[in-house]
């Protein structure tokens, strides 16, 4: 039996203000307003237990050799995250078979911690022979889940079960500027089903703006052609407001970004930036490259929400496959035939 | 690094401060492959709690308190003097047979803070004469919601996020303001309930205590509480910001509360308060009461904690002695994970081939019976024939005798008839030779021959009774 008792409080506590510095309300006689209760406080309380857990997220940048991929992480976490930074090795050789790659690196800001891994997939997209190169790629994601899954399943379980699950995809297409190609394609479509994919353009500085927006519109058309949902899918939004700023989203992607970690003098100010005999490209103009939406999309807005569908749709879509399977496969061992609920 | 004027879009831009060098946080112990990092601008994941907190004002929040406490002690009054309405309860009776439990929800609403309040009431504790039972209906209601909870994590599909967490967060146990110690039944019920909830014990009516006798009170309450063992929740100290107060507050356990929904003008002022005649009792007063302590602790700055407490300890243990029960464990005689999944088929094997052996034993107990029963009949049949086959002797034997005495009986008529005939014919003769000697004789012989007459007749009378017994035979 429930019932609802929407009380209407007489002095309102302090608001939320916009930005995330949340004050701690002060109830007691001392404000003399006996009619507050406190409930928003689980806000405060919430916050201080995210910033002592800390975060964790997991990034995974596929494409081919040579597009970028390293620049635009040390770009998207201003620091060297890359597996390039961290390997002793200097000679860079295409591996045969495609590796996977995951550095992880501790980073902290403003008292927020965050575990960030970066997965790299050097030798994706670089052999003569391509086909299946999304396997080893859908082997690695599957395996994350399924060491999830089994944490998950113990029976001695721990307090925190640590999330290496990939939580983004960024999948790098080169700047051809005509469409996509079947590679890109088959990739996407056979990824979009269990992971977050955001697809963006490499080097989009060798495109002029009518090519690049002729470029996209033509992977945009080609993607829904295909069926491809990339992030930020259509069919998990949640609200009105969720999808119109969705929307307006979906219309941009994907991303021309350029990436740099080098300074540059710019008009009296220090800013990254590629500098060139015919100009200097400035990576966090929007003017000239898109790069501040992704990061904004990636790391300031969404961050959360990418997280969010990772865990409660594709993680759980992967474990009511591996679920089933299970049963059936157990089932006809035994010879019975019957399958548990 | 100014940003402010580049970043701008359909993304809701939060005002950054000048980027300053970062300090780098050595290994914290979250992982020991991560390396820690500096960070050489802005950028921008420090609103990541903020996000984490839009999603979760999104969702709502759950909050269930489950208050134990003897009827008329305050429980009732003092949730809505906590959470400021009038949640209609209507007061229960105290002839209930048995202690039950009654739950109702609702959604309050603070700022943009929604939350679903779930306030279980014990009815009739310590109402009855004989209060054995009375705990168990608590720890039931409990268990029932932690097995939901596990159901619904152990299904295939399953949504989690939306399911509706009815696991309760907090107990507040009600104790009676008796100034003197612990009753019997409040040490057995928060035994039983320490590792299954977050116990928060209250002295209700706690205006009845004098301030000194409230002081010699407490302190009992907490070394009964001690020396029994019962362990009750302790507000969390780990977390700088709040781990003062906590410690402070953990000090002064247990709370002694009033609760009132009627209002009495103070000053100029109309302040929640019982009314007496020698003086008015202000709930929010700290000095009269310690009910803001309560609210203070139990909403503002511990809710989170007592919902991750719940979560990770109290599920946790119960999760793992039910599945142990069942007797899933996570490794197999030879330490190799094993799956749930797995230990399932495995036992459900083993049930089916005990099931199998049973049926085996039960069919070979019956074959068994059978050949008994089967040897038995077999004697009796036995002696059956053996039986027929005596009287059978027995019975010729006798006929073989009659069959004798009948010869011999023959034999003696053949005899007699020769005799029989020889007599007559010499009867014949004599009859012509002594036809002349007749007349003389005649007187004579006429007896004679009627003496032989008379004696042939008994001798036929006697032939015709060996007929007769022939006959017979």
């Amino acid at each position: 039996m429930s019932e609802v008792a929407v009380p209407e409080m007489m002095m309102p506590p302090p608001a939320m203000p916009a930005a995330f510095q949340v004050e701690k309300p002060v109830p007691g006689p001392g404000m003399g307003d006996f009619s507050y209760v406190g409930i928003d406080a689980i806000l405060e309380q919430m916050r201080r237990k995210a910033m002592k857990q800390g975060f964790e997220l997991n990034i995974m940048v596929v494409g081919q050799s040579g597009l970028g991929k390293s620049t635009l992480m040390n770009t998207l976490f201003k620091s060297k995250v890359s597996r390039k930074s961290v390997q002793a090795t200097s000679q860079e050789k295409i591996p045969k078979t495609i590796d996977i790659k995951s550095v992880s690196h501790d980073i902290e800001e403003k008292g927020v911690r965050m575990k960030l891994t970066v997965i790299d997939t050097p030798g994706f997209g670089d052999q003569i022979n391509n086909e299946n190169c999304w396997q080893p790629i859908m082997k690695f994601i599957n395996a994350q889940y399924e060491q999830y899954l089994q944490e998950e399943i113990n029976i001695n379980r721990k307090k925190r079960i640590p999330d290496s699950r990939v939580h983004c995809c960024i999948y790098f297409i080169p700047p051809t500027g005509h469409c996509l190609r079947p590679l890109d394609v088959e990739f996407m479509r056979r990824l979009s089903k269990v992971v977050n994919i955001v697809p963006v353009i490499a080097k989009a500085d060798t495109l002029t703006l009518e090519e690049r927006d002729f470029f996209k519109q033509k992977i945009r058309e080609e993607l829904r052609a295909n069926g491809i949902d990339v992030y930020p899918q259509k069919e998990f939004d949640e609200d009105a407001e969720d999808r119109m700023i969705n929307d307006k989203i979906r219309e941009m992607i994907p991303f021309a970004v350029v990436g740099s970690d080098q300074e540059y003098q710019v008009n009296g100010r220090r800013l990254l930036g590629r500098k060139t005999k015919w100009g200097t490209i400035e990576v966090e103009n929007i003017a000239h490259c898109e790069f501040a939406y992704l990061r904004d999309l990636l790391i300031r807005t969404h961050m959360e929400n990418i997280k969010d569908i990772t865990s409660s749709i594709h993680y759980e879509v992967y474990r009511v496959r591996r679920l089933n399977e299970n049963n059936t496969a157990i089932a006809h061992a035994n010879g019975t035939g019957q399958i548990l609920s | 690094m100014t940003t402010s004027d580049i970043a701008q879009g359909p993304f809701q831009v939060y005002p950054q401060s000048v980027p300053q060098s970062v300090s780098v946080k050595k290994g914290t112990g979250q992982d020991k492959n991560a390396r820690p990092l500096s960070l050489s601008g802005h950028v921008g994941f420090d609103s990541l709690p903020h996000q984490l907190v839009n999603k979760s004002t999104c969702q709502g929040f759950c909050f269930n308190i489950l208050c134990i406490g003897e009827t008329g002690i305050g429980k009732s009054t003092l949730m809505d003097t906590l959470f400021n309405t009038n949640f209609e309860n209507f007061e229960s009776s105290h002839f209930e047979p048995k202690v039950k439990l009654r739950a109702q929800t609702y959604d309050l609403q603070e700022s943009n803070v929604r939350l679903k309040l779930t306030i279980v009431n014990t009815v009739g504790f310590g109402d009855q004469m004989n209060k054995q039972e009375s705990y168990q209906h608590v720890v039931d209601y409990i268990d029932t919601q932690f097995e939901s909870y596990l159901q619904e994590e152990l299904k295939i599909k399953r949504s989690l996020h939306n399911y509706h967490d009815s696991r309760i967060h907090a107990c507040l146990y009600f104790i009676a303001p008796s100034g003197h110690s612990l009753k019997s039944l409040d040490l057995v019920t928060m035994k039983k309930l320490d590792s299954k909830v977050n116990i928060i014990p209250v002295i209700a009516k706690a205006d009845t205590i004098s301030k000194s006798e409230l002081h010699k009170f407490k302190i009992k309450i907490m070394s009964e509480l001690v020396s029994n063992g019962v362990q009750i929740y302790q507000f969390p100290t780990d977390d700088e910001t709040v781990s003062k107060i906590n410690t402070a507050m953990n000090g002064i356990l247990p709370f002694a509360v009033v609760g009132s929904s009627e209002e009495v003008k103070i000053g100029n002022k109309m302040v929640k308060a019982r009314q007496y005649p020698w003086g008015v009792v202000q709930v929010e007063n700290e000095n009269h009461c310690d009910f803001v302590k309560l609210r203070e602790m139990l909403i503002c700055v511990n809710m989170e904690d007592l919902r991750e407490q719940t979560h990770t300890r109290h599920y946790e243990l119960y999760r793992r002695c039910k599945l142990e029960e069942m007797g899933f464990t996570d490794t197999n005689p030879e330490s190799k994970p094993v799956s749930l999944q797995e230990t399932y088929e495995a036992k459900r094997h083993e049930f089916l081939g005990d099931l199998q052996r049973r049926e085996e034993e039960m069919r070979q107990m019956f074959v068994q019976r059978v050949k008994e029963k089967e040897t038995e009949l077999k004697e009796a049949e036995r002696e059956l024939q053996g039986k027929f086959e005596q009287l059978k002797r027995l019975h010729s034997e006798e006929k073989s005798k009659l069959d004798e005495k009948r010869r011999s009986l023959e034999d003696e008529i053949n005899t007699f008839s020769k005799k029989k005939a020889a007599t007559e014919l010499l009867q014949g003769q004599s009859f012509n030779t002594n036809a002349n000697l007749k007349k003389d004789k005649d007187r004579k012989k006429s007896p004679e021959m009627e003496a032989k007459d008379v004696n042939l007749t008994c001798d036929e009378a006697t032939n015709q009774n060996h007929n007769c017994c022939f006959r017979n035979l």
